[in-house]
């Protein structure tokens, strides 16, 4: 079903230490869309995707109320494992960060730390499943015992994401994947969104709201820590509801 | 338009130099419907001519107003109410070409009929001229505010300029039908009366637009793309 709700967030606040980062956010995320999350540097956007998968537990003196659910599951439950709640939804962040090891490794690697198959016959399947999934395997097929350092920031990105396809995640967060990347290869991040959400959920983060535009299904857009609208992103970009919204989008700041 | 300034200066000109083409051009127009109805009425072929030659004017301005928002579609990839802003003028900029043209037929028209004895008096004909003159003013103007309620008025006021129209037509047909030496002239004010009529459309194609760009909702052809 096209329309089913994946994530569930009520009434988020997010404190960092005694600033209030995040107030009352409510956002219904969907099964398939891609849903784009745009505002100003500083308004919770970044925030609000790194609760999703609990990304900001780590960070000394945060704090987080409100709920956030996973196929009705919550996530910020004390049952909750979260290393298997970040193998289903999975993180690609701005700037590419392949380890220094080789491209085959790169894949592997969280599908042996997750220890999900050691036979490598169907581990080399995985890899050339998820390259070709990140519209990588031609470029690579012939160099997979090569450095991934080795390979342009274009590629080191769409290896990054193949190396978040490679645990099967459920749900993709995108923090500004195409921000550091020429045209082409922003492009080409923008068709593998396209062809991704088929199988998967993504939410991204983008300073770029063309494409925010081009690239998603619905568009939330922050400001001072509130969501101040929600809706499809064609009815966003033509005619949004709220005056700041408007504001924003046409480029009349503040 | 009590609207925010955009932050940037070359866009936020670009903007308000494409929306005083456009109110260029909608005066003119205007003055041309004006003039051209002033020469049938007033018998002054002078002004007739006047009105044709002004068209070479309007056009020119249909062009540079295109090509102005071609510049801003490319380089600026306007959204939300910037964007409905480029799609009004280029659709109210068509409306307004073809008004300058129907003028220019009307001056046509009444260059033909003041070299003939006048069939009757004009009575309802100079009415409906200033009613249709009325709603294309008003329908500019409601562009210029960007006054949705204005438009409103325009889109309900059109309905009056049509049945002036049946009004005339029926009564010139009884004229043709007294005697068919009328025909000719009576044909020429039905003809004048139609191109009035169309004025009334297009003003009210204005206003439609018009309530696309303040509110983003569609009402063209009975549709409501509601927003929620």
């Amino acid at each position: 079903m096209r329309d089913a709700v994946k994530m569930e967030v009520s009434e988020m606040d997010f404190y960092y230490g005694n600033h209030k980062a995040l107030h009352g956010v409510n956002m219904k995320i969907r099964e398939n869309f891609v849903t784009a999350l745009i505002g100003p540097s500083g308004c919770g956007k970044s925030t609000f995707l790194r609760s999703l998968n609990r990304m900001n537990d780590l960070i000394p003196g945060a704090r987080f109320e409100g709920r956030v659910q996973l196929d009705g599951e919550d996530v910020y439950a004390s049952a909750m494992d979260v290393i298997q709640l970040r193998r289903r939804v999975g993180m690609i962040f701005q700037r590419s960060n392949p380890f220094p090891m080789s491209i085959y490794e790169n894949v592997a690697y969280g599908v042996r730390v997750n220890a999900l198959t050691r036979d490598r016959v169907k581990l080399d399947e995985i890899i050339e499943r998820t390259l070709r999934a990140a519209a990588l395997w031609d470029e690579v097929k012939d160099r997979l015992a090569k450095s991934a350092m080795g390979l342009s920031g274009g590629q080191q990105q769409r290896l990054c994401i193949a190396r978040a396809l490679a645990v099967e995640p459920e749900v993709l967060l995108m923090d500004e994947p195409a921000s550091a990347l020429d045209p082409i290869s922003t492009a080409k991040i923008e068709e593998l969104i396209y062809d991704l959400k088929q199988n998967y959920t993504i939410v991204i983060v983008t300073h770029n709201m063309q494409q925010a535009a081009r690239v998603s299904d619905e568009s939330g857009f922050f400001l001072n820590g509130r969501l101040v609208e929600f809706s499809e992103t064609r009815k966003l970009f033509t005619a949004p509801k709220n005056r700041e919204t408007e504001d924003y989008i046409t480029g009349r700041f503040g | 338009m009590s609207e925010r300034e955009h932050t940037s200066k070359q866009f936020e000109q670009q903007l308000r130099t494409l929306k005083d083409k456009l109110l260029l051009m909608g005066h003119h127009a205007e003055k041309m419907i004006s003039d051209s109805i002033g020469a049938l009425v007033e018998r002054r072929p002078s002004l007739a001519e006047e009105v044709i030659k002004s068209d070479d004017a309007l056009d020119q301005l249909e062009l540079e107003i295109d090509n102005l928002c071609y510049q801003i579609l490319a380089l600026e990839q306007p959204v939300a109410r910037d964007l409905r802003f480029i799609a009004t003028a280029l659709k109210i900029v068509r409306d307004i070409e073809r008004i300058g043209d129907i003028a220019v037929n009307i001056a046509e028209r009444a260059a033909e009929l003041i070299q003939e004895p006048e069939l009757k008096r004009l009575i309802d004909l100079p009415i409906m001229a200033e009613s249709a003159q009325r709603i294309l003013k008003e329908s500019l103007d409601a562009f210029v505010n960007s006054d949705a309620e204005l438009a409103e008025k325009v889109i309900r006021d059109d309905r009056f300029i049509d049945d002036c129209y049946e009004h005339i037509f029926r009564e010139l047909l009884t004229y043709m039908m007294e005697d068919t030496k009328y025909i000719s002239r009576a044909l020429k004010v039905i003809f004048i009366a139609k191109h009035l009529e169309r004025v009334g459309d297009h003003s009210s194609n204005i206003a439609e637009m018009v309530i696309f760009l303040v509110r983003g909702q569609d009402i063209r052809h009975g549709t409501r793309l509601d927003r929620g």
